[in-house]
């Protein structure tokens, strides 16, 4: 181990180095698209680039000023990854259509409320005071799509969406957050209860019955979800939210042997009952059959035709603007993952899986680093709900699972998905900013309860291993709680 | 709970393995399988506007890529669309391709394996990429005459083959298209073209196979060639026998009952040889000489005329195998059959298959279609040649039955087909379709004596006296045709 350094430090500069280079990512596949579309460097592409360079600009300054022991790698890499998505969908615009410009409106707005959501919040604790009003906002958003008058209607065989004006937007990518706060929220709170008390079973302790409330609630959001709003895949994500973080909180693997128990039931029974599920299930086992390729619901064409757009990428892929990916139904959505490997080919896939490990790491180290249960269990909960995301989406495009409506994060084409993905990565810089930053020993406002001592009572008082530095550098042991 | 986030952190990790492992497995193992792939439109699309090789009847291209604009540098073009459609198939942006479009995709778009030295020579050279162009055994005068031979309106389709080689001398069915509509580069026009032509009666171009070598019908009485072949392979029957020849047949405990062929001379005798019931072509006879063999070994002789078998790799065109049931059937169900009627059906390649290897003394050809492949220096890529593709049935059964197929023609009911000078080999066929209607059958070959042709004709759903017209008469045509009478 590397002699520890005293002094936490902010480390605002590399981020900004990173983040030029992230933008030259991002502007430099703009240009590349640009440049096979004959219309290259013209004042679109400066107008746009300028944007994209200026919001990111400003989300770093406001992170100098709110939030400056954040993550420097994060900013970068999500930065990178949405320009990479901009360019890729603007490719893909055909003659007429203008979504990628619709997706930079979205971006700007995302990232703006990314900064206003850092800005005005300072201390991701306060949002433990949320926790029972992030449950009702998690039922309303996902109810939402089901109210007539509101709700957009059935689309591809989902529920999923609300009219906003003349738009559409998906309220579940929000209550993706929601959740994981209320999550994050009530196993702080409870995780002793939930501890304490338990039948042994070998060397497995199970839980009590009544304390397996939350989890039965869980369950029963993600099957509700699954029954009523018909996305497989928002479901699943869910339930491996709770999962996760139930597991954090209690460190029991029995939690999670009992979760992926009634997950597999829930899963059994939901394909034999409905039949979207059966569809794609079928379209995933039996791709290659005429029958299934061919049918007009729930056929595999979309799969089979990305599987052969990769194929054609290869290793290195066509080139921007070479491959053909708009044979592949949502070429700039659901299936983006399949126009970015048709056309950067592996190699340039294995670069954008990367920077979403770095990305999740990064996540997974903030949670390790701060000291607050909350924080922890929230880091950890979105760090691997975008992981979870990725595994759904990529696994599902390359037939390595079922195919289900995810989109892939930063990336695919959609607003919700942008603003929700934006929202996540603000918090998770927060949170990282109290995990690398030296020890706030001031107490919050008054009736700000969440002393880091309340938050967990059995947190002995201040990290005792580091006495008198009144820090926390990011290697350093923050190991409250021996379970 | 540090150590739960680094297992959990573990378990992202061990997603994201899994993620890495899939997208090399799609991008690099699996990648030539994908590509390689009927549905994958990449491949074909990467070399649409090359300059495809042409397809080559008589000297004369039907399908060939001329220079069109810049944005697109050849434009696929079928100088005689109609009558060809069945063979060339189509070469579409949108819709894929079809028939030798297809099946000779590699060697027309120069990726055969063959061709690998031609492809890195143009690599070198900057030249375009040029494809081999394909040469077949057409003859397009007899290709056009049969073409036109089947009326404007009409569903048939006629075969012309040498049963010596099993070259196809001509292959048409109508209705047909013009390939033309829907390899054009308009999208939107591709598109209208090709709903258009769907909406036609009998054209399904979602469909590889159709016509000659697809359209699977019911061959009634010539099917009755392969009882022959079966009785007299059977040892049971020879040539003097003397068949039962009852008005109709009944069947224990059912109502049905089996008619003879009301046409001919059948009512004038309660027994009947081979050669009587063949020319008058009788059905009795027949369906009991399959009650007595077994459903077995009609199947079984059927099968070795070809029923069962995909002639599409040795004719490189997509086609569907004939079929004889090979479930067990009650006795009405197998005498219906062994007539040609029922649960039995056949392409009109097969029963020109079958008349072929009889014309053939007993052996069957692979039909052909291929000339030759010639790169674009000319230079033979590769040449097929005559190659047998299975025994049918003795020389001595294939030369009685030859005998009495003749006699149909100069003393039976095929009269029609008859050619001054030339010994006509032939019988017809007239499957009922149950709404007074019929397929209507003329299957034969010509010299008897030396087969140069063997003609195999079918009109889909006319009634007796214009499948009367349109079948022997035709066939007569294209004898005098082939033989230059």
């Amino acid at each position: 181990m590397t002699p520890i350094d005293p002094t936490p430090k902010p480390r605002r500069n590399i981020e900004l180095v990173l983040l030029v280079l992230a933008l030259a990512v991002g502007i430099g596949a703009q240009a590349l698209v640009g440049v096979d579309q004959q219309k290259a460097f013209d004042t679109d592409f400066w107008f746009q680039s300028s944007l994209l360079a200026a919001a990111a600009l400003a989300f770093h300054i406001v992170l100098r000023i709110r939030a400056k022991y954040a993550d420097p790698v994060m900013l970068p890499l999500v930065v990178a990854l949405n320009g990479l998505g901009l360019a890729m969908i603007h490719r893909l615009d055909r003659v007429g259509e203008d979504t990628g410009n619709n997706q930079l409106r979205w971006t700007l707005v995302a990232m703006g409320v990314s900064i206003a959501v850092i800005w005005f919040l300072k201390d991701h604790r306060i949002l433990r005071r949320f926790t029972y009003i992030s449950l009702a906002v998690s039922a309303m958003l996902l109810i939402l799509p089901l109210v007539p008058g509101i709700s957009a209607g059935e689309i591809l065989g989902a529920k999923v969406w609300i009219k906003v004006g003349p738009m559409t937007f998906q309220p579940g990518e929000i209550a993706k957050i929601t959740l994981a706060i209320f999550f994050a929220g009530y196993l702080s709170s409870n995780r002793d209860l939930i501890l304490l008390a338990g039948r042994k079973v070998g060397p497995i302790q199970f839980p009590r019955f009544k304390d397996m409330g939350p989890m039965i609630a869980a369950w029963l959001v993600s099957i509700g979800v699954l029954i009523f709003q018909r996305d497989l895949g928002s479901s699943i994500l869910f339930f491996g939210l709770f999962l996760v973080m139930i597991y954090v909180a209690t460190s029991r693997i029995s939690w999670v042997i009992i979760g992926v128990a009634l997950m597999a039931a829930g899963s059994f029974v939901a394909s034999r009952a409905f039949s979207h599920v059966a569809l794609r299930i079928d379209g995933w086992v039996n791709a290659f059959t005429p029958e299934v390729y061919g049918r007009e619901f729930g056929g595999s064409l979309q799969i089979v035709e990305g599987l052969f757009g990769m194929a054609n990428g290869g290793l290195v892929g066509t080139g921007f603007g070479q491959g053909r990916p708009n044979l592949v139904p949502f070429a700039n959505s659901d299936m983006i993952i399949a126009s970015f490997g048709e056309e950067l080919g592996l190699i340039g896939l294995f670069a954008i899986v990367l920077m979403y490990l770095l990305l999740f790491t990064r996540g997974f180290r903030a949670a390790l680093g701060t000291r607050d249960a909350f924080g922890k269990l929230l880091a950890t909960g979105l760090s691997f709900a975008i992981a979870l995301q990725c595994f759904v989406v990529i696994g599902g495009v390359t037939r390595l699972i079922p195919l289900t409506g995810l989109t892939t994060p930063f990336l695919a084409a959609g607003g919700s998905s942008l603003l929700a993905n934006w929202i996540i990565v603000g918090l998770l810089l927060m949170i990282s900013h109290t995990a690398r930053g030296p020890v706030d020993t001031t107490p919050l406002a008054p009736g700000d309860e969440p002393d880091p001592q309340k938050v967990t009572p059995a947190m002995p008082s201040k990290p005792a291993a580091a006495p008198g530095t009144g820090r926390n550098s990011p290697d350093a042991p923050t190991e409250a709680v021996k379970l | 709970m540090n150590q739960a986030i680094r297992n959990a952190w573990i378990a992202a990790i061990a997603m994201f393995v899994l993620i890495f492992g899939a997208l090399s497995y799609v991008q690099v193992i699996g990648a030539d399988e994908l590509e390689a792939n009927a549905w994958n439109k990449r491949t074909l699309l990467q070399n649409y506007c090359n300059d495809r090789g042409a397809i080559i009847v008589g000297g004369t291209p039907v399908a060939e890529s001329v220079a069109a604009d810049e944005s697109c540098a050849f434009q696929r073009t079928y100088t005689q669309p109609e009558p060809y459609a069945g063979i060339t198939g189509y070469f579409s942006r949108s819709y894929g391709v079809t028939g030798l479009e297809k099946t000779m995709n590699k060697e027309l778009a120069g990726n055969s394996d063959q061709q690998f030295l031609d492809r890195v020579g143009q690599l070198f050279l900057g030249n375009q990429p040029k494809g081999a162009s394909v040469e077949l055994t057409l003859d397009p005068k007899i290709q056009k005459l049969a073409y036109d031979l089947i009326p404007d309106g009409r569903r048939g389709s006629i075969v012309v083959t040498n049963p010596k080689t099993g070259a196809i001398i001509a292959m048409v069915s109508k209705p047909s298209y013009d390939p033309n509509l829907i390899a054009t580069q308009d999208p939107a026009a591709e598109a209208a073209n090709f709903a258009e032509l769907n909406k036609v009666p009998g054209i399904n171009l979602n469909q590889n196979v159709s016509g000659p070598t697809g359209a699977l019908l019911a061959p009634g009485s010539v099917f009755k060639l392969i009882d022959t072949a079966a009785a007299l392979n059977s040892g049971k029957y020879n040539k003097d026998s003397i068949l039962p020849n009852p008005a109709e047949m009944s069947f224990p405990g059912i109502q049905y009952k089996l008619p003879n062929y009301a046409g001919g001379n059948c009512y004038t005798r309660d027994t009947a040889t081979f050669a009587f019931a063949l020319q008058q072509s009788c059905n009795t006879p027949f369906a009991s000489i399959a009650l007595d063999l077994g459903q077995k070994a009609i199947a079984d002789q059927a099968g070795k005329f070809g029923f069962g078998q995909d002639f599409g790799d040795q004719l490189k065109l997509d086609s569907a195998p004939s079929f004889f049931p090979s479930e067990p059937l009650d006795d009405a169900s197998l005498a219906q059959s062994s007539i040609g009627q029922r649960d039995v059906r056949a392409t009109p390649l097969q029963i020109n298959q079958m008349t072929a290897a009889i014309a053939n003394g007993g052996v069957q050809m692979q039909p052909n279609l291929i000339k030759a492949v010639r790169s674009p220096d000319l230079r033979p890529i590769s040449e097929p040649k005559p190659q047998v593709l299975q025994t049918s049935t003795t020389p001595e059964i294939a030369r009685q039955i030859n005998e009495w197929m003749v006699s149909v023609v100069s003393d039976g009911i095929a009269r029609g087909a008859a050619v001054p000078g030339v010994k006509v080999a032939g019988k017809t066929g007239t499957a009922e379709l149950g709404n007074g209607l019929n397929n209507s059958w003329f299957t034969g070959f010509a010299p008897a004596n030396d087969p140069q042709v063997a003609v195999t004709i079918v009109m889909e759903s006319v009634d007796i006296t214009t499948g009367a017209q349109l079948t022997s008469p035709n066939a007569k045509k294209i004898f005098e045709a082939v033989l230059n009478k």
